[in-house]
């Protein structure tokens, strides 16, 4: 601070500025592109604007090193979940409530896609294809997402109960896959487990105001929960896979505890009751999906499919 | 022409600290329900690029502005007092660390 200063009182030598203005601008030179058109003299503060030292963060967890057949199929799996989560959440930009709440959906979209890049790139080392091979290139029984990501947006209430289940569910899931023996998975976790925190307090800020807020939100919340709730239970099925990883993955049947817990003191909340009724018969591990996942991924690959390898 | 539909949501000035030590700085404003929620649409939109470490929201009809016909009367008085600008001054003899 003190340096910078000095550079300005020899700039402005003569001036009458005095100290608290030229804090003011500095700052604001700081604070990104958007803002300096407010400032009354852009060669004054391009002294302090230094783009070329910024140094960027790597956009994504590199595999510590290959991942074996299982661990691949893991990754996959919450790989999946993330990407199709991201698609879906991108459809809101420039449709949802205010223009705030698309910013939001999106931030988090891109949350998700960077979760599903690392996650699908770590997957690739296994059978030598990329992220985007991955991504672009499988057919739907090749995916290994849960259903619950596949429901459709449907409403504001929709996407915001859906996003609730998955959030707390994802919190609870890389909490504890921190702590995995598989080095990747532990660092993609780690990076992750901040972002996801901000999604569940996202989902449940609206879901209060919507449960809370009129009579047609709070209708519309309960008709969320009552279409979305069925796809609760395949996130917490353990398979021959996960015992096969052990302590490289995490049990999701042991995540329910936390999840039920966290759910249950927001529904006390938000006057809401988990939905008792038919459980989803699930599949999406295995490939078996709702119908809604090929016309999705028909969205999502059909650019990369007709112009291969295209970049832009 | 049509009416415009009010705004449904009241508008709200954000504020951002930029490092520790600095002080907040005005950087836009934004539109949300209630204050828990305008701070983290400040959030989502004025921190994305590691802007900040702290964040106020302001409801912007709290504000009171002075007002931009009185310029005259409000800003332009202190023109020519230069005997408030410490260059004015002469140093005195002997005086050091000036």
């Amino acid at each position: 601070m003190s340096g910078t200063t000095s550079t300005e009182g020899s700039a402005l030598e003569g001036s009458e500025l005095e100290g608290p203005e030229l804090e003011g601008s500095e700052l604001q030179g700081s604070l990104g592109a958007g803002v300096q058109e407010s400032l009354r003299d852009s060669a004054r503060s391009s002294a302090h604007v230094e783009v070329d030292k910024l140094f960027l963060d790597p956009e994504l967890i590199e595999a510590e090193s290959p991942a074996g057949p299982d661990a691949a199929e893991y990754a996959l799996r919450l790989g999946d979940d993330a990407l199709i989560l991201a698609q879906q959440l991108g459809w809101w930009i420039s449709r949802a409530p205010e223009l705030e709440e698309d910013v939001a959906l999106a931030n988090i979209a891109l949350d998700l896609l960077g979760h599903a890049r690392s996650l699908l790139r770590y997957a690739g080392t296994a059978s030598d294809r990329t992220e985007d091979d991955l991504a672009y290139l499988r057919e739907e029984p090749e995916f290994r997402c849960v259903h619950l990501v596949e429901q459709p947006n449907g409403d504001f209430a929709h996407t915001i109960i859906r996003q609730l289940l998955v959030s707390y569910y994802l919190y609870e899931l890389y909490s504890r896959l921190q702590a995995s023996t598989d080095a990747t998975l532990a660092a993609i976790a780690a990076k992750a487990v901040k972002e996801v925190d901000y999604h569940r307090d996202h989902a449940t800020q609206w879901t209060l105001r919507l449960a809370l807020g009129t009579d047609e939100s709070r209708a519309r919340t309960l008709t969320a929960l009552a279409d979305l709730w069925p796809y609760v239970d395949e996130l917490f099925r353990d398979d021959p896979l996960i015992r096969r990883l052990g302590d490289a993955a995490v049990a999701p049947a042991a995540l329910r505890t936390g999840f039920d817990a966290g759910i249950t003191a927001l529904f006390a909340e938000a006057d809401l009751e988990p939905p008792t009724g038919p459980v989803a018969r699930g599949g999406g591990r295995d490939g078996i999906h709702s119908e809604y996942l090929a016309y999705l991924l028909a969205e999502m690959q059909v650019l990369a499919r007709q112009h291969p390898g295209a970049t832009w | 022409m049509a009416e415009i539909e009010p705004e449904i949501w009241p508008l709200w000035e954000v504020f951002v600290r930029s490092s520790r030590g600095l002080s907040h700085v005005h950087v836009g404003s934004l539109h949300a329900p209630d204050e828990t929620m305008a701070i983290r649409n400040a959030r989502d939109l004025y921190t994305r690029r590691n802007e900040g470490v702290s964040i106020w929201v302001v409801p912007a009809a709290e504000i009171t502005t002075s007002d931009p016909d009185a310029r005259g009367a409000f800003f332009e008085s202190p023109h020519g007092k230069n005997y408030r600008h410490a260059i004015y001054y002469t140093k005195a003899e002997g005086v050091k660390h000036l």
